[in-house]
């Protein structure tokens, strides 16, 4: 890539996520599950979001194709999406999830593949079906210049006997194969990113193994950019570029991947850190654990949603007031008080 | 720093051995066609032996079809073994084959056996309070009265680190990790000796995961427990395990020490799994050799050793004969036939001030 380029790259991100706000109106109350998110995608890089259950960051990524279902609903922010072709850029909360506009831009620009590959596909169509109707959808390609491309993806992401494998149902696949075909049905279309929500968390760790590397080297082949959500950070070390860590709907800090683990700056971020077992460790000694557990949504505590856990409590400060995200450094964004007096 | 406690612990757990495995077999019958005649056999677990000592940790690890599940479940007896010994030595009494005495006889060792399951959410009946879940072990075990059960589950509420007020609550209002601790005060109520937990950090969130490891390895040391722990990570298991067994489609490939283990592997499989592990530091990030193919299918695993079609250091011999389980040193066992001459990479001794 030149340096050109590179430096277009960092001006303008390819997708720009506001303020974004999503609640569930269930009938015992409001979900805050997304309470204002905000993060950004360059170009050909890779943002992990990172956060436990709960956190928003399924929804978030959801809100961003607009496939939330009721009771849900985004009811704030923004998705700015800059195309790198034209240069233009438009908020695609603008449309409505099924304008026109909306269903080009799911699959054909930004595509998304799943934790469970097994439900994500129809089990009643072939593979061969199912990748090839991605690919008819959105280009003009014919039935058979659309299976041969289908076939062609197939090979790409490592389908022994791809041209058999087209007329196979996803019940004759095995969880890895699975996920490798959903990988296929997902970038067919050359999309500008590609949004993996947990892709690998069902797959023993030989396979994960096997399937990060693929994705890996996939994003590079098309330079694509990618959301890549998980809960383990150590799937965050392997692949991301950027990371966004999240708490109960908010984006807590954001860094590029060394600084997030060598420097991590919110204490949730630390204490996540120190609370993963490894197999460096030496055996039976006492992990530091954070202490209580994540608040149900509806109950979301006051002032930084983070305080009752929060070794550096601040009472009559953290309690009352809600911090905002604030720019640490170039590349830092830290959501905490602690951080917000030093500047 | 915590050596002593470590050295200690390996002195109690050499003495006495709780459980003896001995060749145990489990064949899941294949039936086909109308008739649904028998035409093949999942070897879910594959003649497999092994011994747990009184005190220790032993953990079963592996990737999903590899049996790790199975064995447990051989072990309480919700699965009938095909065959082979699971030998249980009870307090003060002879060892029992638990692999062959019926269930009515099992009852009587019910008390001292007990299980934590994987999913909190599942594993704890929503139409009974929290006192009913963790007293009902109690109460089909004839342990105490009404009064003497109310004492002892607020007794075990607290050992476990919830306050003794949510005994009248219903299982909805707690969060994973709350649920787990009261799917493990259900085990310890009826003063077990040997506790089998299969993956019971594996739904949890890793800030919980810590909490509940923490008090699963307090507990032992106050109780003097026995626990077999099956799981897929690797990284929990080296933090709360004396001793790991590796297994494979069924069989055992390797068992050792977890950091001599992962230090030092001698099976191939045992040396892919640890470089699958996604490391923890960006910054060690290599392009590495992913293992390639998938786990071999249980009901027609292939010839010899059933790791040979995916070893990158598989041979002739591989490809026909099946390695047999030798102790390469004592503690250490390798079911390989190139073990003594493959030198393996594991992980780099960091961490060892």
């Amino acid at each position: 890539m030149s340096t050109d380029q590179e430096n277009q790259v960092t001006e303008t991100p390819l997708l720009s996520v506001k303020d974004l706000t999503t609640h569930f109106f269930t009938s015992e109350g409001i979900v805050r599950a997304v309470e204002g998110a905000s993060f950004q995608i360059k170009a050909g890089r890779t943002l992990g979001i990172v956060g436990e259950s709960g956190c928003g960051k399924s929804v978030a990524a959801k809100s961003i194709l607009q496939l939330i279902d009721r009771p849900g609903r985004i009811v704030g922010g923004e998705v700015i999406y800059s195309s790198p072709q034209s240069g233009s850029s438009e908020n695609l909360l603008d449309f409505t999830p099924t304008s026109e506009r909306m269903r080009r831009f799911r699959g054909g620009v930004v595509s998304m593949i799943f934790q469970e590959p097994m439900t994500s596909f129809s089990p009643v169509h072939t593979i061969g079906n199912q990748i090839t109707e991605a690919i008819r959808i959105h280009s003009d390609l014919s039935k058979t210049e659309s299976s041969e491309l289908a076939v062609d993806w197939l090979q790409k992401v490592g389908i022994p006997n791809p041209e058999q494998s087209m007329n196979e149902y996803p019940d004759q696949f095995s969880g890895g194969q699975r996920q490798r075909a959903m990988i296929a049905m997902a970038l067919c279309t050359n999309p500008s990113m590609l949004i993996a929500d947990e892709p690998t968390t069902a797959l023993d760790v030989t396979t994960q193994a096997q399937i990060l590397e693929l994705l890996k080297e996939l994003a590079v082949q098309n330079n694509m950019a990618t959301l890549f959500i998980t809960h383990d950070l150590g799937v965050i070390a392997e692949i991301a570029d950027d990371v966004a860590v999240m708490y109960l709907g908010q984006v807590v800090e954001t860094a590029p991947v060394e600084e997030i683990f060598s420097d991590p700056k919110h204490p949730y971020t630390k204490a996540l850190m120190t609370s993963i077992p490894t197999i460096y460790a030496l055996p039976r000694q006492r992990l530091p654990s954070i202490s209580g557990a994540i608040p149900h949504p509806q109950n979301r505590p006051g002032g930084c949603p983070f305080h009752p856990r929060c070794p550096s409590f601040i009472e009559g400060i953290c309690n009352t007031g809600v911090p905002l995200l604030t720019e640490f450094n170039d590349s830092n964004n830290v959501r905490c008080f602690l951080y917000e007096a030093s500047q | 720093m915590n050596d002593g406690q470590t050295y200690d612990r390996q002195q109690i757990t050499q003495e006495e051995v709780l459980l003896d495995v001995r060749n145990l077999k489990k064949y899941f019958p294949i039936h086909k066609g109308f008739l649904r005649r028998e035409v093949g056999s999942v070897r879910a677990v594959d003649d497999v032996s092994f011994k747990i000592y009184k005190g220790e940790t032993v953990s079963l690890v592996g990737e999903s079809g590899c049996g790790k599940t199975t064995i447990s479940r051989c072990i309480v007896r919700a699965l009938d073994p095909t065959s082979g010994e699971i030998s249980y030595s009870g307090e003060d009494r002879d060892p029992v084959d638990l692999a062959t005495i019926s269930q009515s006889s099992f009852r009587s060792f019910r008390k001292e056996i007990q299980m934590i399951f994987q999913d909190p959410f599942s594993s704890l009946n929503p139409r009974m309070t929290i006192f009913e879940i963790i007293g009902e072990p109690l109460l089909v075990n004839n342990l105490g009265n009404r009064e003497e059960r109310q004492t002892r589950v607020s007794e075990l509420l607290s050992e476990v680190g919830l306050p003794q007020e949510y005994m009248q609550r219903f299982p909805h209002a707690f969060s994973g990790g709350q649920r787990q601790r009261i799917g493990i005060a259900r085990a310890l109520a009826p003063q077990p000796r040997l506790i089998i937990a299969d993956e019971p950090v594996s739904g949890l969130d890793v800030s919980v995961q810590a909490q509940v490891i923490n008090l699963m390895m307090d507990l032992q040391d106050r109780f003097e427990l026995t626990y077999l722990f099956v799981s897929h990570d690797l990284s929990v298991v080296n933090q709360i395990s004396d001793r790991v067994i590796v297994m494979y489609v069924g069989k055992i490939v390797e068992t050792g020490p977890p950091q001599e283990l992962f230090k030092n592997p001698k099976h191939p499989y045992t040396a892919a799994l640890i470089s699958s592990l996604p490391k923890p530091d960006p910054a060690q990030r290599t392009a590495r050799e992913a293992l390639e193919g998938e786990i071999a299918n249980p009901a027609s695993p292939p010839q010899g050793c059933y790791f040979h079609p995916r070893c990158p250091f598989a041979v002739e011999i591989c490809k026909t004969e099946a390695p047999e389980l030798k102790e390469i040193k004592p503690g250490r066992h390798v079911s390989c036939h190139r073990a003594e001459e493959l030198s393996l990479e594991g992980i780099p001794s960091i961490n060892e001030n």
